[in-house]
């Protein structure tokens, strides 16, 4: 029972910061037409910011700080990198995007070093929330929900209750028209790359104490925010939000089943001792992204709730 | 005499490496309707696009006094510029009255028209006024582009080939409007086809062949020009 709960909790704040990180890449996915392959290097540059920021004063200015600095970043890769990149094509920026995640993740290695750093969860929230048969959950995974339940309604609002969101999503489809219209569409564009990343800073503030903070995290991280993103329909926050909560379930749930498959074949003869038989439902949960990956792609190649395929 | 409103001299275009506009020369005077008219594929939205800067333009372009080749497409609309494309570029997901909204170029400072006078202007939009745009018909969509960009207060519009595709009904419907829209001082360049409504509503016309201006005059003056029809219109 309690496995359950905490698989529901556990997966319900890995969800919504699979979303703060999808949310950002699917908006600019809309933007450039390709996908930002250094997307997770942003969520990673969020971390570190924190561990330093939060060493320095507090938490709570990293928690802010942090992903300001983040959206400036990418303010400035839109302005004075992709900017530039764009007119040379998909294949350019896609390989700008490439180029550009090893940089950030070689830098890290040189500032911080090679092995992870000691970023850790706040005293203040460092406490059990509640018990559930024994077992606590940590106040800080509470908090994470809260934040990002409040980043969801934040940017829920922005995009289709003020004009300014109505301009955004003009924007990402229709360039040229938006202009003409008198509206700064380079500036959108930068905005929305920079508002982006910072979600993925955000993300990675949040997540880099309850995971680890090292150079490997980025490169982790990335191929699960592209499955969210694929899985929900390219382009669509909708699809994005949903697909961020079924993956993070599915993966702590998956993570709580201790029966391997000899418990449940077992019936048909599979033993114990043999390879199939001694594999474990839990270890199966990294696997499950790319599973549902696969089957999208073959099944509903424009994603959940997309409406183009890829 | 006044000074044109807009002036293009000796405006070159490329795609790639076919050079599409070769010599472009005109002028409009404020509050003037002017009708671009030519066969297809002569350069005439080629002629618009590179006017409004979504294609590189090689030449002197000048809007009231300023030159503008090659701004940005947002600096030219908010020197008083306004562009109705070819594609009728609604934003489908948003309501018409959204889609009015995106017209204004600042809230703080609108211009003369209201979303209250365009849906006045125009009832049938009026009845659509909270239907997303995208279920709206080709003549609907037309007006709404153009009342869209009324909504900006332009001092001059680029429209291109408002009737495209549109039953002779509707066809007529929209030459109203861009009577209407002339009236309220509003210099016009239409891109046109079809010879009615341009000869109907202009003060003025050009013809286009080749990629640049083989006529210019008044449409009494034009009546009478059957060598410039019979080569540069009749198909
Ligand atoms: N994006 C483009 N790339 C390459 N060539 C183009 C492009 N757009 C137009 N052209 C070519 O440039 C020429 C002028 O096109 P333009 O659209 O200006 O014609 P037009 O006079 O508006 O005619 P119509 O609208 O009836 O097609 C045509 O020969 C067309 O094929
Ligand atoms: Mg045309």
């Amino acid at each position: 029972m309690e496995t359950l709960v905490f698989g529901l909790l556990n997966g319900v704040s890995y969800g919504l910061l699979l979303f703060m990180l999808s949310s950002g890449l699917t908006l600019i996915f809309s933007m450039m037409g390709v996908l930002n392959f250094a997307h997770a290097s942003f969520y990673m540059l969020g971390a570190y910011f924190a561990f330093t920021i939060s060493g320095s004063s507090s938490f709570w200015i990293a928690l802010f700080l942090a992903p300001v600095l983040v959206g400036l970043i990418g303010a400035a890769v839109e302005r004075y990198g992709l900017r530039r990149v764009h007119p040379n094509g998909h294949v350019a920026e896609l390989l700008f995007t490439f180029g550009l995640a090893y940089l950030i993740e070689e830098v890290v290695k040189i500032v911080y070093g090679k092995t992870s750093v000691d970023y850790r969860v706040p005293d203040l929230l460092n406490f059990a929330a509640f018990e559930v048969y024994g077992a606590s959950f940590p106040a800080y995974r509470l908090f994470v929900i809260v934040i990002a339940i409040a980043m969801l309604i934040g940017l829920w609002y922005l995009l289709k209750k003020t004009r300014a969101g109505l301009i955004i999503q003009a924007a990402l489809s229709h360039p040229h028209m938006v202009g003409h219209l008198g509206h700064n569409v380079p500036l959108i564009f930068m905005t929305v790359f920079g508002i982006g990343c910072a979600l993925a800073g955000l993300a990675g503030v949040m997540a880099g104490n309850i995971f680890v903070t090292d150079p490997a995290m980025a490169i982790q991280m990335g191929p699960i925010v592209f499955v969210v993103v694929v899985v929900g329909g390219i382009g669509s926050l909708e699809g994005a939000f949903v697909a961020s909560l079924v993956i993070g379930l599915l993966q702590n749930l998956a993570v709580g089943i201790n029966a391997s498959f000899a418990d449940i074949f077992g019936f048909i003869g599979l033993s114990e001792l043999s390879e199939v038989g001694r594999i474990n439902i839990s270890s199966l949960a990294p696997v499950l992204p790319f599973l549902l990956l696969v089957l999208i792609l073959i099944f509903r190649p424009q994603g959940l709730m997309g409406e183009k395929e890829l | 005499m006044t000074e044109p409103m807009l002036s293009v001299k000796d405006l070159h275009a490329y795609y790639g490496k076919s050079h599409v506009l070769r010599g472009v020369n005109l002028e409009i005077m404020p509050g003037e309707v002017i009708a671009l008219l030519g066969r297809n594929g002569v350069g005439r939205s080629t002629t618009a696009k590179a006017i409004m800067g979504e294609v590189a333009p090689k030449g002197e372009i000048t809007f009231r006094g300023e030159p503008i080749a090659g701004l940005e497409s947002h600096k030219i609309a908010r020197m008083g510029l306004g562009y109705v494309p070819e594609e009728r570029d609604i934003f489908p997901t948003m309501t018409v009255r959204q889609n009015l909204l995106m017209g204004v170029k600042d809230t703080r400072n609108p211009g003369r028209h209201t979303i209250d006078d365009m849906l006045d202007m125009f009832p049938n939009l009026r009845a659509r006024a909270d239907n997303q745009a995208g279920v709206l018909s080709g003549g609907e969509k037309q007006m709404l582009t153009m009342c869209r960009t009324l909504m900006g207060d332009p001092e001059l519009i680029i429209i291109d080939e408002p009737t495209e595709g549109l039953a002779p009904k509707i066809v007529q419907q929209i030459g109203d409007m861009i009577v209407e829209i002339a009236k309220t001082g509003v210099a016009i360049l239409l891109v046109e086809q079809k010879l009615s409504i341009a000869l109907r509503i202009a003060h003025r016309v050009y013809v286009m062949g080749h990629g640049e201006i083989v006529y210019g005059g008044t449409p009494a003056d034009f009546a009478t020009r059957d060598d410039v029809r019979a080569e540069w219109l009749e198909v």
